[in-house]
């Protein structure tokens, strides 16, 4: 896996666990690195909480080590942990007040009044919620518990702050302003935060980098732009963004020179990959990288059974003979295809990715 | 759990403390002697004496006519009740007025319905005891059959309707056969408070119409004799079923 | 009498509806009203009236049941209804509380049987489980057997027929209903409060005290009011385990009604329960919104 940060502050390596027989996580290592804003993607049940959970103490991993600075922490009880977590449902404490919540953590440590006084003050200040410290969490809205859970996770200046599917429980408008806020935040602190999610598109506009996992293993460690660009696997290109996704088997491989991909009964595909002959692989395109030219001057056709308008481009969806799903293809004017026409699609051949597509795929022995 | 190790001692003390008496009382059951604080050795002799022993007999006849009686009415008034309540009420205060009898202490209950039985001269018996525990068994039936209705959906009983089912029979075909495990579940409950209530039969019923535990009361106050260990056993046995049919029934509810 | 569609504040969904409630309210409207409100209305209003010469009452106003209940005797026999019923009432607490935290922490399957376990005792009857006390307590019982087979004792001590011994027979019978509440509010707290809490660098015993105690207040003041009450007012374990040496309220109100047939004296002695009774409930409610809406919202209501 790649790790490009030069001195990790959070180290996982070789990181196992398992409930009974159902196995949560097999093997993963990863380093993040101070003041990086670093996520953790995946679909529900491939292991990304359960990770979070084990650097916060509430699961201990069967196998592996978590090192933070260098020190095991899989050896420290979770309430000596210098790790804060913001809770997916928030988890403020109902019988005490927003200021009583975000001075918890200070007073759990001893800390003076007069200190946890001025301390609470400003990171209330921070959060905006200087003129609720009084309220109950039941008379403030979801973006405000929201905040007073950031508030009192970041109150102890944890090393890393981890953060449970943060925006999950608020509505679209808010979530988007959340978002920009918790970068901002992140930055300003200068704090290490690890956010796991769901949702690829949170994922990819607030983190530095994601790791992608995927039945309790990491499928794919990457910048946003990298995974975009250059999926490593099957899942990750299904993932991440739209794409179409073309079965087939690689021809020319690095031995033969010129390289393809042949998607039996449609086309042969020009791509640059480095697998074998007859190797099975897929070929990922992203609607951008597919162009509609006229029918003639490609090498394949076929007919536009959709156009959905997105405001400055649109989405074509064109129906190719022997394809089960039809290619969407984004155009940036408009009016470039209608309903019924035949159209060619000319694939940019220098943006397209091959990735491996193992026959045995839903057996996944996919530890390494 | 890690810290726990010290409140086991009180979670172990609480499962001795309820059961040592109970074990004792099984045992003593089956001693041979007639001295209830020596073991002998083991004999069935008692269990035939408490079926010859007429006045657990005539207690045990009344409190099966008492709480069978209880428990149709009981299911009966109580279903009504939280259909009603759960229709055509808004605010918690039928609901609450409903349900009182079943927290009301009982000897405020009975002295209020001897006092009420002697005002009225009505003759006391076994139908003064089965009105008095009408009352709060009713109650019960009415909390868990609300607790059904409350888990229903609500669509069913429109959907009927707007199918041209009139009032009548949305209720008989639609509503009761969805309310049948609670109102079953209900009807054990009454069934077995009933059979067990001591406080308000003792206060309203004659002295020729003994029920069950006022049999017993008796007994135990002249005096303990093994018999009381036998039918104590046996009382147990049945308590046992009851509560884990009862538990196998509301599994089934939540299943539903 | 309540036979009008039923009470106020209650408003039918639509006005043709209304109607309808009245074959579903009227029938178990009319039991209670009848058999549960008339009789206590009709036990209260005796508690002004005078005792007939042979029981009975006599329709004539007056206090006196009430200036006998300043009688030091009877104020004793409060004062001891009262205390007994607190010692069991924490006792029950005692037991109760770390039994429910830990079935709380059972796994799913033996939490389900620990729970049964806790109820089975209360679904058997409640003079066998008494007498079953009797056989314990007794000079010759098991318990004094006990101890003076492992030499704790020489002779054997005297627990039947004294207030220990109506303690414990309390006890035993209410424990159950103090586990329920604390259980099912100890179960109903997400336990990422907890977790929150330990995140933030409580040791368990910190977590304990600031969170899953304060939290289950509620739960356990239902216990209290559940244990207190019935304690309270029973008279049968004070006569078989206490031997008639103990002498609660509840003893009184039935010898009165019974035995005595001085009804209107009951009648007070009743009065004096159902009053403690509903101020501890008004207590308990009040308390229990005090920790879940916190004080502020209090005054703001007040000002509304």
């Amino acid at each position: 896996m790649t790790t490009t940060s030069p001195t990790p502050l959070l180290d996982i390596r070789g990181v196992q666990h398992s409930y009974g027989e159902v196995v949560a996580l097999r093997d993963v290592s990863l380093s993040i690195a101070d003041r990086e804003f670093f996520a953790l993607l995946g679909p529900s049940g491939c292991g990304k909480t359960t990770l979070l959970r084990s650097i916060a103490g509430f699961e201990t991993p069967r196998q592996g080590t978590i090192l933070l600075d260098g020190q095991d922490l899989t050896a420290l009880p979770a309430h000596r942990r210098p790790v804060n977590m913001m809770f997916q449902s928030y988890a403020l404490f109902p019988h005490m007040s927003v200021e009583k919540n975000v001075a918890y953590g200070l007073e759990a440590e001893g800390v003076g009044k007069a200190e946890i006084r001025r301390r609470v003050g400003e990171t209330l200040e921070i959060v905006g919620l200087a003129a609720f410290a009084q309220r109950r969490p039941a008379k403030l809205s979801g973006g405000q518990r929201q905040r007073v859970a950031l508030a009192r996770a970041i109150i102890k200046r944890p090393r890393v702050l981890l953060l449970d599917e943060p925006l999950s429980a608020l509505d679209r408008k808010v979530r988007a302003e959340m978002q920009l806020e918790l970068k901002r935040m992140q930055h300003e602190a200068g704090m290490t935060f690890v956010v796991v999610t769901h949702d690829q598109e949170e994922a990819m506009s607030m983190a530095d980098r994601v790791a992608v996992l995927n039945r309790g293993g990491i499928e794919q460690l990457d910048t946003p732009v990298g995974l975009y660009s250059r999926p490593a696997t099957r899942f990750v290109a299904s993932f991440i963004g739209s794409a179409n996704l073309l079965d087939g088997s690689a021809t020319g491989g690095p031995a033969g020179g010129a390289s393809s991909v042949d998607v039996p009964g449609v086309a042969v595909f020009p791509a640059t990959h480095s697998f074998a002959e007859r190797e099975s692989v897929t070929l990922v395109a992203r609607p951008e990288d597919v162009h509609i030219v006229a029918p003639d001057a490609a090498p394949l056709q076929g007919v536009v059974v959709d156009t959905f308008f997105l405001g400055g481009s649109s989405t074509v969806s064109v129906e190719v003979a022997g394809l089960a799903k039809p290619i969407s293809c984004t155009v940036h004017a408009a009016n470039v295809a209608t309903r019924g026409e035949r159209v060619g699609l000319r694939f940019d051949a220098a943006r397209v990715v091959v990735v491996a597509n193992p026959v045995e795929a839903p057996a996944p022995a996919a530890a390494a | 759990m890690r810290s726990s190790r010290l409140i086991r001692i009180p979670f172990w003390f609480t499962y001795v403390f309820l059961y040592l008496p109970i074990l004792v009382v099984v045992i003593m059951s089956f001693n041979s002697s007639a001295n209830l604080f020596v073991w002998k050795g083991f004999s069935l002799e008692w269990y035939p004496t408490v079926f010859a022993n007429e006045a657990v007999m005539t207690g045990l006849r009344n409190t099966l006519i008492v709480a069978a009686s209880v428990m149709v009415l009981a299911t009966l008034l109580g279903t009504l009740m939280a259909v009603g309540i759960h229709r055509y009420t808004r605010g918690g205060l039928v609901r609450a007025f409903a349900i009182a009898p079943a927290l009301l202490p009982d000897l405020l209950l009975a002295v209020g319905l001897l006092s009420l039985f002697s005002l009225l001269t009505v003759t006391l018996g076994l139908h003064s005891v089965i009105i008095a525990h009408v009352t709060f068994a009713m109650a019960f039936v009415t909390a868990i059959v609300l607790a059904r209705l409350a888990s229903l959906d609500p669509s069913l009983e429109e959907a009927s309707r707007d199918l041209g089912a009139g009032a009548f029979r949305t209720f008989m075909r639609v509503t009761l056969p969805q309310l049948a495990p609670g109102m079953v579940a209900g009807g054990l409950l009454a069934f077995t408070l009933s059979l067990d209530e001591f406080v308000i039969a003792f206060f309203t019923t004659a002295p020729t119409t003994p029920t069950l535990p006022i049999a017993i009361y008796s007994m135990v106050r002249f005096g303990v004799t093994p018999e009381i260990n036998a039918l104590a056993t046996m009382l147990l046995f049945v308590s046992v079923l009851a509560v884990i049919g009862a538990q196998r029934l509301t599994r089934v509810t939540d299943a539903l | 009498m309540a036979t009008q569609s039923p009470t106020p504040g209650v408003v039918p969904r639509g006005a043709r509806r209304g109607w309808a409630a009245l074959p579903f309210l009227t029938p178990g409207t009319l039991v209670l009203a009848l058999f549960v409100a008339v009789p206590l209305l009709l036990v209260t209003s005796y508690a002004f009236f005078e005792r007939g010469r042979f029981g009975g009452v006599v329709y004539t106003f007056t206090l006196d049941n009430f200036v006998r209940l300043a009688d030091p005797l009877y104020l004793n026999v409060i004062a001891t209804s009262i205390g007994t019923a607190l010692i069991v009432t924490v006792l029950a607490v005692a037991l109760g509380y770390p039994t429910a935290l830990v079935i709380v922490r059972l796994p799913p399957k033996w939490r389900t049987i620990a729970l049964i376990a806790v109820l089975l005792p209360f679904w058997t009857n409640f003079l066998i489980r008494t007498y079953a006390w009797i056989l314990l307590l007794n000079n010759a019982g098991w318990i004094n057997q006990g101890l003076q087979a492992v030499g704790i004792i020489d002779e054997p001590l005297k627990m039947l027929y004294t207030q220990p011994a109506v303690i414990i027979g309390l006890l035993y019978m209410y424990l159950p209903l103090m586990v329920l509440p604390l259980y099912s509010s100890l179960s109903s707290q997400d336990a990422q409060l907890t977790e929150a809490a330990t995140n933030l660098g409580s040791n368990p015993f910190r977590v304990f005290r600031t969170i899953t105690l304060p939290l289950s207040v509620p739960g356990l003041l239902t216990g209290c009011v559940f244990v207190f009450v019935p304690a309270m007012s029973n008279f049968v374990i004070p006569e078989l385990l206490g031997g008639g040496k103990t002498v609660l309220i509840g003893n009184l109100i039935r010898d009165q009604f019974l035995k005595a047939r001085d009804w209107p004296f009951g009648a007070a002695l009743a009065l004096v329960l159902t009053i403690l009774l509903i101020a501890l409930i008004f207590a308990q409610q009040s308390a229990s919104r005090r920790v879940i809406e916190g004080p502020r919202e209090r005054k703001v209501k007040r000002d509304a």
